[in-house]
């Protein structure tokens, strides 16, 4: 299972990679992913919502399941992924990459700091 | 997926480290450790659809009736007429309870001359013994759970029937649907093969009862027959995606100790041609009518994806049933679902509307199966 040193993970297995300019991308983890199973959907219907740290931004499907999407830290949505509404299982094939879901501005920077590390989230999902 | 009642730490079945050496994801299910997929429930549900898989389905039960009062049970607790089983051929039923529900559904196998073996649930198996055995004490069958000395792998698929050839000298495409049959197979004697499955109707549906110590051999012989079609292990992910688009009902989603069989849809497997459990109320429940219907549905919107429990509603949002299994239809790629409506509510061909996430997501009620 990959999970990458230079970002930060929640327990609800996603990640989040800090831009310079206060932004940042959030996803899933490669473990959520083989957890879920092909992804045939993600409905993210929050562009330009300002959601507080652990709201629902939005939802993957699975063939088998579905799960919710919670926001590692407050922020207001700025651009979601239109990619993956062509090709959902881009979620599957490139979880830290091209299967990004939303770019974010962050609220409250200070936030970042509860996060867990890789090292911490590795020792999560063992 | 099934609820699993027991407390207990999970059984594993005896190729459990098999699975898990060939990538078998492994998750408790109906009280054992099962492969959920090896590679992709996408993948391995259409390997099975155009191809050929093989699922380990030995956490299922077997039970075994003979003797001369074997057949009087049966007829007793299954609600298909059993007398009218030939030797050779398979029915499926299920145990009414006495009070109008379902103990389990299962398929009766009229084996050889007063000889009937039964496939029952896991998740029912303890369930299903007690039920048997209770029943019993007034017949005196001689009854046996041989639940954990067999092995039962699925073979399913258009190219199962060729994969399964190489290995017998039986000729497998005489076997009409839902028949059995003794054969060497694999080099071993007297092995049950049955043309049933979970999967499709017509052949390219196998099931193959194999005793426990001779499981590997044959799980690799049927591997070896199966290569040059890329045979592949399926998982109960793409088992469960399977069953559904054939429509058929899931212990514990569509059917438990309270459903209705005839709400169900499990008439044509009731006989009043003989006295069985609770065989008056039901058949007064049949001359009455039921008032509300299992229905299936397919969806029309991309990412409108039923899963149980989810609200079925009216054009205008009133709450009239609940779905009871959904999932994407990985051959169509749309959703699709069953549930249960008011009867007025059931007709194919009109809509229904289902609540996902808080949006009412149109779907058309059609006549089993999906595909």
């Amino acid at each position: 299972m990959e999970v990458l040193k230079e970002l930060k993970y929640t327990k609800e297995h996603e990640w989040i990679k800090l831009e310079a300019d206060n932004t940042a991308y959030v996803g899933i983890t490669d473990y959520a992913q083989k957890e879920l199973g092909d992804i045939v959907f993600v409905e993210i219907e929050t562009v330009g919502e300002e959601l507080n740290q652990q709201a629902v931004f939005g939802t993957v499907e699975a063939v088998k399941t579905v799960s919710d999407l919670y926001l590692p830290v407050s922020a207001k949505i700025l651009e979601v992924n239109a990619d993956l509404a062509k090709d959902p299982a881009t979620v599957n094939a490139d979880p830290y990459g091209k299967g990004w879901m939303v770019k974010i501005a962050l609220q409250k920077p200070e936030q970042i700091a509860e996060l867990l590390s890789a090292e911490q989230y590795e020792a999560l999902i063992k | 997926m099934q609820e699993n009642n027991t407390e207990k730490k999970p059984l594993t079945v005896p190729l459990n480290d098999l699975h898990a050496q060939i990538g078998g994801k492994m998750i408790e299910f109906a009280g054992y450790m099962m492969p959920v997929r090896y590679t992709s429930d996408k993948d391995e549900h259409l390997a099975v659809r155009n191809n050929v898989g093989v699922f380990d389905v030995s956490h299922m039960g077997e039970f075994l009736f003979k003797g001369k009062n074997a057949l009087n049970l049966l007829q007793y607790i299954c609600s298909n007429d059993i007398a009218s089983l030939p030797i050779g051929k398979a029915q499926y039923n299920y145990f009414p309870n006495e009070q109008g529900g379902i103990v389990d559904d299962l398929i009766v196998y009229h084996t050889a001359e007063d000889e009937y073996m039964m496939v029952v649930n896991a998740s029912n198996i303890e369930k299903d013994w007690a039920w048997v055995t209770k029943h019993n004490a007034k017949f005196g069958a001689d009854v046996q759970n041989l639940s954990s000395e067999y092995c039962l792998f699925a073979v399913q698929g258009v190219n199962a029937v060729k994969t399964l050839q190489k290995l017998t000298t039986e000729d497998l495409l005489e076997m009409p649907y839902y028949a059995i049959k003794k054969m060497n197979f694999a080099g071993l004697d007297n092995i049950l093969i049955a043309s049933t499955g979970y999967t499709k109707k017509g052949s390219g549906s196998f099931e193959v009862f194999v005793p426990n110590n001779h499981a590997e051999m044959v799980w690799k012989k049927i591997f070896e027959a199966g290569a040059e079609f890329n045979i592949q292990p399926i998982g109960l992910g793409a088992r469960d995606t399977l069953r559904l688009e054939m429509g058929y009902c899931l212990y514990g989603n569509e059917i438990n100790d309270t459903t209705s069989p005839f709400e169900a849809g499990l008439g044509w497997v009731t006989k009043f041609t003989k006295d069985f459990v609770n065989s008056e109320n039901l058949k007064a429940q049949k001359e009455q009518g039921v008032s509300r219907k299992l229905i299936a549905f397919k969806t029309k919107e991309q990412g409108a994806i039923p899963r149980s429990h989810y609200e079925l509603c009216t054009e205008n949002g009133e709450v009239i049933g609940e779905v009871t299994s959904g999932t994407l239809s990985p051959s169509l790629n749309i959703g699709i679902g069953l549930g249960y409506v008011p009867v007025q509510h059931a007709e194919i061909g009109k809509n229904i509307y289902i609540k996902i996430r808080q949006k009412l997501q149109v779907a058309e009620i059609i006549k089993l199966p999906f595909v």
